[in-house]
């Protein structure tokens, strides 16, 4: 029922996603249009509509559904495995190591430029070297040291990444207007690459978070007791781990940083339906990967034809929605 | 054959030997409270047999050595009720109680109908059917207990590890609980080891107690032959007098040297 009432939401801003243009398609061509291209039929839509619709919008709707839905469910997995309410996917220095791996092209081969192919690989490497250094700094500090020892791992890995980021940003302040651009987030398509590049990702980790969604329920009542209940809980913690990251610096690299998704989503699920992660998984999937797509069409209509970064977006209607949740669901418990 | 049996079990913690060559064996049925001062080990001590800290020496559950079973294996011989369980928040009684099922599963697996009846009987045995849609943080602190119990139920495992089970209840909390937790090892066939804080309620519900000081098992046998004066002024450094009721004794504290108890 809830999955489905999700999928109806989802299914809507997909479509508002293709519909909102300068130029008109029509819903029940574009439709037609999409199932024609997927079927390899005719397409009833001209050349050049065709070409606005399967080149333009599509790929760059259904780039922000896999980078809303990726980054929604890496937030409810890190809310779980680390039993914190306010980690999010950036929370072990994806989002630090990805920088610096931005601004290393940015500033070292700039003729690549943003829509080169260097960039998303290099942020995608630095968000991975990030969360392996984090890893490996808290894991050192012992298991005994938990959660707790990972997280200040990711904190202090964080800040010196930011830190040499910082230091070659200011060695090449020509690349700061390039290096921020892609720092608030945005999600421009050329044709399916972007696509490509995180959808095996994206799709591959959905999979294996769903698997540990019941998991995620036993590790909330902590690792002493999930381990008297025969759960090897460090093994869970890095698989689960891996997953969320592996992804998150995928949508990272496509998509740059965007901000709240992996905190709002989860928890507004959590406020409406509940804490278990056999439904708030899922969910979170199908309503962030629909909240991206939203904001994606905010963003690109209200100073059209110039386009608001989306991390700005979903942070100046997330904050306000989530406050307001935050208070009803308060007053009806 | 013996449900627990402890060899020379000895655990270090920070270069501390926190438990000492205990050396203890728990019958099937048998209720048997650990006891003693506070730091003396108790914890630790069931701890080591729930398989949440290393050790050294033995542990035999039902004859086998603990150290040879699977995790998951342990789990469906043991059942844990911390002292202080941590709810998860916006779980429902019943999903919570579900994850007691957690030995039975595979990595990927999902509980089958047989998980769902072994949570309808816990629920049922626990008086938490009603309640079973609730929110866990809407519990009261009594109602918790019952819903922590449940899901050891749940686990239907023949021994059950209780540390301080009492703790943080009123008078009538506590006995509700070790009330219940004795008609449970009687209806199940369960062997319960727990331990206690308050000597007067281990000495009532225990068979057997064993009385631990320094990480050393140093006393061993019923209520009243390790409940004495003496013993108790040695190891708790109490004062105490020991009144006797209809259905057993009482141990009360009492202020200065002067104790006139039985």
């Amino acid at each position: 029922m809830r999955l489905a009432a999700a999928a109806v939401f989802l299914a809507a801003a997909l479509l508002t996603g293709v519909l909102v243009g300068p130029v008109d398609l029509g819903a029940l061509t574009v439709v037609h249009a999409t199932f024609a291209h997927v079927l390899g039929l005719h397409s009833p839509l001209s050349g050049a509509d065709d070409a606005i619709l399967w080149q333009l919008r599509l790929p760059r709707v259904i780039l922000g559904a896999l980078v809303g839905g990726t980054l929604a469910a890496a937030g409810a997995a890190y809310q779980g495995v680390f039993r914190n309410p306010l980690a999010d996917p950036y929370l072990l220095g994806a989002a630090a190591g990805a920088g610096l791996g931005a601004t290393l092209v940015a500033a070292y081969a700039p003729g690549s430029g943003l829509s080169g192919d260097l960039l998303p690989l290099s942020a995608f490497a630095g968000a991975g070297v990030a969360v392996v250094a984090a890893y490996v700094l808290g894991r050192s500090a012992g298991a005994a040291a938990g959660p707790a020892a990972l997280i200040l791992a990711g904190v202090t890995v964080a800040s010196f990444f930011t830190a040499l980021q910082i230091f070659v940003q200011q060695q090449h302040v020509d690349t700061v207007q390039q290096v921020y651009s892609w720092l608030l987030g945005r999600l421009s398509t050329a044709g399916w690459r972007e696509v490509a590049i995180i959808a095996p990702y994206a799709v591959a980790s959905w999979l294996i978070l769903l698997g540990h969604r019941r998991l995620l329920d036993v590790l909330a009542v902590g690792d002493d007791e999930a381990a008297a209940l025969g759960v090897n809980v460090a093994r869970v913690r890095l698989l689960v781990v891996v997953a969320a990251t592996i992804a998150t610096a995928a949508a990272v690299a496509v998509a740059g940083l965007i901000a709240f998704v992996g905190i709002i989503v989860p928890h507004t699920i959590r406020l409406l339906i509940g804490g278990s992660y056999r439904l708030l998984l899922p969910l979170s999937i199908v309503v962030g990967a629909g909240f991206l797509v939203f904001a994606d069409v905010i963003a690109r209509t209200v100073m059209s034809p110039a386009e608001l970064p989306i991390g700005v977006v979903t942070a100046f209607f997330g904050a306000p929605f989530f406050a307001v949740i935050l208070r009803t669901s308060r007053r009806a418990a | 054959m013996t449900a627990l049996a402890l060899e020379s079990l000895s655990v270090t913690l920070g270069g501390a030997r926190v438990v000492d060559g205990l050396a203890a064996t728990v019958e099937p049925g048998e209720w048997v409270a650990l006891i003693g001062p506070n730091g003396a080990g108790k914890t630790t001590a069931l701890r080591a047999v729930a398989g949440l800290v290393g050790y050294d020496g033995e542990v035999s559950i039902f004859g086998d050595d603990a150290g040879r079973l699977s995790r998951r294996q342990r789990a469906r011989a043991l059942a844990l009720v911390p002292q202080v369980p941590l709810l998860p928040r916006d779980v429902s009684v019943r999903e919570y109680v579900l994850l007691g099922r957690t030995p039975y599963l595979t990595y990927f697996g999902s509980e089958r109908r047989v998980d769902h009846e072994a949570v309808d009987e816990a629920l049922d045995h626990l008086d938490l059917v009603a309640l079973q849609h609730r929110r866990l943080e809407t519990l009261s602190g009594g109602e918790r207990q019952r819903a922590t119990l449940a899901r050891a139920l749940a686990q239907d495992a023949p021994i059950l590890l209780l540390d301080e089970p009492t703790a943080a209840l009123d008078v009538g909390r506590q006995q509700q609980v070790l009330e219940l937790v004795d008609s449970l090892r009687s209806q199940r066939g369960l062997t319960v080891l727990s331990t206690m804080h308050d000597l007067t309620l281990a000495g009532q519900y225990a068979d057997r107690l064993l009385l631990l000081d320094r990480g050393r098992l140093v006393a061993a046998g019923s209520a009243r032959e390790v409940l004495t004066r003496p013993l108790i002024s040695e190891h708790y450094g109490a004062e105490v007098a020991l009144v006797e009721t209809e259905t057993g004794f009482v141990v009360v504290p009492v202020r200065g040297t002067i104790a006139n108890g039985a």
